[in-house]
Order: C-alpha cells, then sequence, then structure tokens
C-alpha cells in the first residue's frame, strides 16, 4: 500500500523543484534596439564593488539612462563562475574564468563580440579570449611581468640597475641578505596564485611563440627555454636560501607591508600589483617612489623584455536575456569607464596611454611583447596538455619545486624537472590519441 | 499509581476523516518538504557522481563520454593515488587521541568539579567556530616566532621546528588542530551519555567500596558502549576524509595532501570530474567495509541491552 503513495510523494518532490529551477528560464528582455532593462554583472572586485563600481554605474547611465546595473561580488570568483556555468544563471555580464575553461568551449557560455582582426586594431590582448577568429571577451586590464622591488632595501645592498644575468640576480640577492638582513625575495607559497602568475613570464626570452612552442616540446623543462628558466630561477632562489625561512605560513596581504617597510627585497608579480605596494608604502609613511618594478634579468642582445598579458576578460553570457544592454556595459566599461587607468595597469585600449606604474620600464628601454595567437584547432591544446598531465602549471607543482628546493621533500632540480617532462610527454601522447 | 494518558485521537480513528487525503496522507504531506530536500540535495547528487564515474567528463562540457570502468582502473594503476592515505594515519593517532581525551574531561566533568560548567564550555567552544577562521588562527600559531613558538620560548624551549613548514612535522601540527577542533563534539556526546547513568548506580558503587576507575571501568564504560562504538566509527570515517584543515591551511602542500584534498584537486584543478567521482566512489566504498568490518567484530546491540540492565 504505501509504495504507490510514495511514488506520488517523489513525483510531488520532483514537479516542485522543476517549478523552482524553471523560474531563472522564461522572463524575456530586448535584444536589439535601444539598451534598457536590468543586468546582472559578475564580478571579483569585491573590495570596489559598493564604491568604485557604483560610481561607474551613475556615470554609465548617463549615457544609457534605461538600463539599471546590479553587482554580484564573489570572493572565490573563479570557484563560483565555475560551477555556474554549469546553469543557465551565470549573469549578463561576467569575467570569464580563467581556470580550466578550454577556447573552444567558449561559444557554449559566452556571446560572440566580433571578429577578432577587426577588433585587435583597436583593443589589446584580442587574441587570449578569441576562438577561431571570433572575439569572445575584452580585456579589463593589462599587466606586464617583472618584479617589484623596494629600491632602498637594494640601494643599501649596493644594488642600483636591473641585474641583467641568472647570476647577477641571484649575487643581487645574496647581497641583500648580508647587508640589510632582509628577506631578498618573498614566494608568497601560501597564497598559491602568486606562484601561478610566474607563468606570464613565459615568452620573455622565447618570443611570442613561447606557448605553442612549449604544446610542440616533450621536455619543456629543458635548459634554454622560458619554462627552465622560470622555475628554475625560483629552485636556484629557494635552494640558495634566498627566499622567507617558512613560506608555508606566508601571507599575502602581510607581503605588502614587508615589501613597503624594506623586511622583503623583492616579488615577481605582474604590474597590477605595483599601484598596491605603493599605496602600502604610502601607509608605511614612505614615498610611494620606494616601490619600483624591474624586469627579469632575462635579456636578449642586451635587451630586457617584459611579457604582457591581460587580467580578466568582460564577457557576455549566452544565456542573457538583456544582451544589448549587457553588450553597451562591456563596451562602456572597457571604453569609458577608465578602470585600467585607476588600477596603473595597461589599458586594453590601443590609443590610451602608458601608465605611470610602468615609468622604470620606460627608462630602461624594456621591449613589450604579447603571446602568438594558439594555432587554429589547438586553441585549447596548452590547457588540456596542462590538466591532462596534471601539472596545470599552477601553484601546486611550484609549491612542490619549493618543498624540493628548501629540502623538504626528497628529489633534486634535474629529478623533479625530468618527471615534468615525463608527465608533459605522456599526456601529449594521450591527447593525440 | 499509574495514569493512564489518554490519546484523544485513538477513539475517533475511523470515524473522522478529513479532507480529500484522509488522515493517513499527513504524515506524508508533513514529509514532503525535508524528503524533496534529501533526495534532491543528497540522493541525485550520489547518482550523478556515481554516473560521472564512468565518464570522463571535465566538468563543463555538455557531453559526458562513457569510458565504462577507465578511471577505476586508472585509480587501481597509479599508486600515487593510494599513497596519500598514509597522511590518513596521522588523522587515525589524532582521532583516537581525540577521543581519550574527550572521554577523559567527559568523566571528569561528569562528576563534581569546581567550575565544571565553565570547563564544559571551554572545551565545547572550538567546535562552535567557523573552520576557516580557525585555519587562520592556526596560521599565527604556528608560524615561525608565532604564538606556539613564544609560548615555548618563554618555557625555555627556543629550538623548535618549523610546524607546518617542516614536512615531518605538518601533518602532525594539522592532525593536532582538527583534534582541537572536534574533540568537543565528542565530549558533549559521552558528556550527555554518562549523565544518563541513574544516580543509584554510583552510591550502589560507593557501598561496595569502589574506587573511582572501578566506577569507570564497571559502571561509565559499559554504559556508553554504544556511543563509544558510533564514535569510533565516525572518527575512522573522519580521519580517511579529513578535509577541511589541510585545506585551509596548506592547501595539501608540503606533504599534506589527503585523500579528499587529492579528489577535490582532481575535479577542479585538473578538470577531471570523472575521475575524482571514481576517488569518491572508491573512498565510499571504504568507509562502509571499515564499518562493516567493525559491525562485525564489536558487534554492540544485543550484548549491549544486557549490560545496560544489569
Amino acid at each position: 500500500m504505501a509504495s504507490p503513495k510514495l511514488s506520488v510523494l517523489v513525483a510531488i518532490a520532483a514537479a516542485s523543484t522543476l517549478v523552482l529551477t524553471g523560474c531563472s528560464a522564461g522572463s524575456g528582455g530586448n535584444q536589439t534596439g535601444e539598451p534598457s532593462g536590468e543586468i546582472t554583472v559578475l564580478t571579483n572586485r569585491t573590495d570596489i564593488v559598493d564604491t568604485v563600481f557604483q560610481d561607474y554605474v551613475i556615470e554609465f547611465q548617463k549615457t544609457y539612462p534605461d538600463v539599471s546595473v546590479k553587482f554580484e561580488a564573489l570572493t572565490d570568483y573563479e570557484g563560483d563562475t565555475r560551477i555556474r556555468l554549469n546553469s543557465t544563471d551565470y549573469g549578463d555580464v561576467l569575467l570569464i574564468p580563467s581556470t580550466n575553461l578550454g577556447k573552444d568551449q567558449y561559444a557554449q557560455f559566452f556571446e560572440p563580440l566580433g571578429d577578432t582582426a577587426e577588433l585587435s586594431e583597436t583593443y589589446r590582448f584580442m587574441n587570449e579570449a578569441s576562438y577561431e577568429g571570433t572575439a569572445y571577451g575584452l580585456s579589463t586590464f593589462g599587466s606586464a611581468m617583472g618584479y617589484v622591488v623596494n629600491r632602498d632595501v637594494w640601494t643599501e645592498a649596493g644594488v642600483t640597475t636591473p641585474p641583467t644575468t641568472e647570476a647577477e640576480y641571484l649575487d643581487a640577492l645574496q647581497a641583500i641578505k648580508d647587508v640589510t638582513g632582509a628577506i631578498p625575495n618573498y614566494t608568497n607559497y601560501q597564497d598559491g596564485w602568486p606562484l601561478s602568475s610566474l607563468l606570464g613570464n613565459l615568452g620573455t626570452a622565447d618570443g611570442p611563440t613561447a606557448r605553442i612552442d612549449m604544446t610542440q616540446d616533450d621536455a619543456p623543462w629543458t635548459e634554454g627555454n622560458d619554462i627552465y628558466k622560470i622555475d628554475g630561477l625560483l629552485y636556484d632562489t629557494v635552494a640558495a636560501g634566498l627566499v622567507e625561512a617558512d613560506p608555508v605560513t606566508s601571507n599575502w596581504e602581510e607581503s605588502k607591508n614587508l615589501l613597503a617597510s624594506g623586511e622583503v627585497g623583492s616579488m615577481i608579480l605582474g604590474s597590477w600589483a605595483i599601484a598596491q605596494m605603493q599605496d602600502a608604502a604610502e601607509k608605511a609613511g614612505k614615498p610611494r617612489d620606494t616601490i619600483g618594478f624591474w624586469p627579469m634579468p632575462w635579456q636578449t642582445d642586451g635587451e630586457f623584455t617584459s611579457v604582457t598579458a591581460s587580467d580578466k576578460f568582460l564577457a557576455v553570457s549566452r544565456n542573457s536575456d538583456n544582451k544589448n544592454a549587457a553588450n553597451a556595459w562591456v563596451t562602456w566599461f572597457v571604453d569609458e569607464s577608465g578602470f585600467a587607468a585607476s588600477q596603473g595597469a595597461i589599458s586594453p585600449v590601443i590609443s590610451d596611454p602608458s601608465p605611470d606604474t610602468l615609468s622604470d620600464f620606460a627608462e630602461l628601454g624594456v621591449n613589450y611583447v604579447e603571446l602568438d595567437a594558439d594555432l587554429a584547432g589547438e586553441e585549447s591544446l596548452f590547457q588540456d596538455i596542462a590538466n591532462e598531465s596534471e601539472i596545470t602549471l599552477g601553484a601546486e607543482y611550484r609549491q612542490e619545486i619549493i618543498d624540493v628546493a628548501r629540502g623538504a621533500q626528497p628529489g633534486t632540480k634535474e629529478s623533479f624537472f625530468a618527471d615534468l617532462n615525463e608527465r608533459w610527454a605522456a599526456a601529449r601522447v594521450t591527447l593525440a590519441e | 499509581m499509574t495514569t493512564v494518558i489518554r490519546s484523544p485521537k485513538l477513539p475517533a480513528r475511523g470515524s473522522r476523516r478529513a479532507g480529500i487525503f484522509g488522515g493517513r496522507m499527513t504524515p506524508w504531506l508533513f514529509l514532503v518538504v525535508p524528503l524533496a530536500f534529501l533526495i534532491v540535495l543528497t540522493y541525485i547528487p550520489v547518482a550523478n557522481m556515481f554516473w560521472y564515474s564512468v565518464t570522463s567528463w571535465d566538468g563543463l562540457d555538455p557531453d559526458k563520454e562513457f569510458v565504462g570502468l577507465g578511471n577505476y582502473v586508472e585509480i587501481i594503476t597509479r599508486p600515487e593515488i593510494f599513497q596519500v592515505f598514509f597522511v590518513s594515519l596521522y588523522y587515525l593517532v589524532g582521532a583516537i587521541a581525540q577521543l581519550v581525551l574527550a572521554l577523559f574531561f567527559a568523566t571528569l566533568l561528569s562528576f563534581k568539579t569546581r567550575f565544571r560548567n565553565l570547563f564544559k564550555g571551554i572545551i565545547f567552544f572550538p567546535y562552535l567556530i567557523n573552520g576557516v577562521a580557525i585555519g587562520l588562527m592556526f596560521l599565527y600559531f604556528f608560524r615561525p616566532d608565532g604564538t606556539l613558538d613564544a609560548i615555548l620560548g618563554s618555557l625555555g624551549v627556543s629550538d623548535t621546528p618549523q610546524w607546518l613548514g617542516d614536512s615531518s612535522v605538518v601533518n602532525s601540527s594539522l592532525a593536532a588542530t582538527s583534534v582541537w577542533r572536534y574533540m568537543g563534539l565528542n565530549f558533549v556526546l559521552f558528556l550527555g551519555a554518562i549523565q544518563s547513568v541513574p544516580e543509584e548506580q554510583y552510591e550502589a558503587a560507593d557501598i561496595d567500596g569502589a574506587n573511582s576507575w572501578h566506577k569507570f571501568r564497571f559502571i561509565i564504560l559499559p554504559s556508553i558502549r554504544r556511543i563509544l562504538g558510533l564514535s569510533f566509527i565516525l572518527a575512522i570515517a573522519g580521519a580517511l576524509s579529513a578535509f577541511e584543515m589541510p585545506y585551509i591551511m596548506t592547501g595539501g602542500a608540503n606533504g599534506s595532501e589527503t585523500f579528499v584534498i587529492q579528489t577535490v584537486d582532481t575535479a577542479f584543478r585538473f578538470a577531471k570530474v570523472g575521475l575524482a567521482s571514481a576517488m569518491a566512489v572508491v573512498l565510499l566504498a571504504i568507509v562502509l567495509i571499515i564499518t562493516a568490518v567493525q559491525r562485525m567484530i564489536f558487534p554492540d546491540e544485543k550484548a549491549d541491552e544486557k549490560a545496560g540492565t544489569v
């Protein structure tokens, strides 16, 4: 007797969930004509969503008075959006999550914004958020790679110009340790993402094809390659004891103050970090100029090179009910808001001036390089190999490099890199099948 | 002597059928909401997990390619996946220490002790704190020249290891943090069980000349056998699936990776949701097997009822 009733019950439960989930679909909005209606914008900037972004909305509504903008600020932006992409409810405008999302999947989630080649005439970094010649995102701002330094510390150690070779760089760090007693280089091991951002240096010596070359290489961690330089320099720095004593308890927020106060000499980061470090210096009662930004010690023909890349890309959800208004916000935010300038970062608009934060680079005559677009049909290959090999090229394997280098885990530089090469090659074979 | 509680419903049965559903449907109506939650939030996801575990899904693609038992074969043939269970041993030792300590404090505080309510509060309090807050707190506690080193320094111990930085110490530190956090829960469970022991039994024991150890061994322990058994199963399952503390504090770095951290990484960092689901199924199977073995070795039901009525 109980079972038919139970099935009724299950049916009721199932029906009620259908009704609940069905709510998000439906409700129309205009797709063409003058932008109007409400849009939801997902953002990772929990710090300025209620201040700076609200001012943007006021400005935006001067041009588009009929559009109202609502923000959803997510603390764990990457993790949350990745899960929400499985639904249809991920806002009207969002930042493309950078982890694990292959470019061939963009069309499933985002609205095409136009032809890549055409947009490239106006905007920087168009290659990165494009698939098969179609752009799905516009850059919010760009950064150049290098390392932030506390000038006072380096001057005290007798180093006033950026080291030009790895050996000079390590000597300089040693001098900082010996003379000033400061921590020469801070890894930010615990937070992890500063370690993943080291990958941004890919292309410094190998040029724009560095990433494509890696997908064709069975042993990228070989002397001479950029990825070997990046990870090898990290290994050597740690092995020589030139980083914080206990990386496992490092702390990003604290690291800004340590650099500002001169307890830390340098950190390898993107130029986006300069403004934050200068703010910290100001708070510590020092001139903003205490913080400088130097290029990595890998020169080509006697000149420095720095790789520029975009931070996150703004995109329009394919499931948006109000694509017209969403497009208007994306274009306005990139062209008009002045967000990139306020971050001291490179503007995505080519005609905008270079930021003050990169004045060091201007003086040194640093060349900028932007990575080439991935080969047609292999847009997601790099990410796929990285995932399949479980190296991910993110923070975890660099944490392992640090652990091996400081002797906390068994292994040597050679054995570790040989293992990486082996996994990389095996993943290439698996994916070729 | 005994009062008969007359239920007004009993005689009314059959004569009072209200509404279209009738009286028999009423309890089910009350159950709709909780059952809907249970089905939607527990059974459907678990069923999905079994389905994902036989696909090579990356977590985003609309197409889930069926790969049969491929993921399970991969788990068995890759030794590094099982190696992380060694880390669980630290948590297992920690869990046992946690049970012993909780039992000790519960017994102590079930008798008349000065400030005992204060102590109860102090022991239970950590369980109420948010895990992320505990993680951050202990990161400061364990860092070089942090709180722990300062305390040890004032006691004259200066040659301390890096509590989280030293890979031979890190798992002990993390397990100790877990003990600190979860002991309160065991403590409250034990305390509740001990306080349900009738006062007369202690009095009778006193008359027979029993000391405190005898009371613990022959009255308290048999009375709380069931709750002890349950706690033990939970402790083993908890040790195998240790996740929160190490994930917040080290993210699994420096050799502190546990099986669940590895599963989460596999799903969300390596985009191998299929393989990760298979790992979760394997963990579920292991916990079920251990529980079954444990219940075979210590069958509690009948023996317990006899012991309880002595």
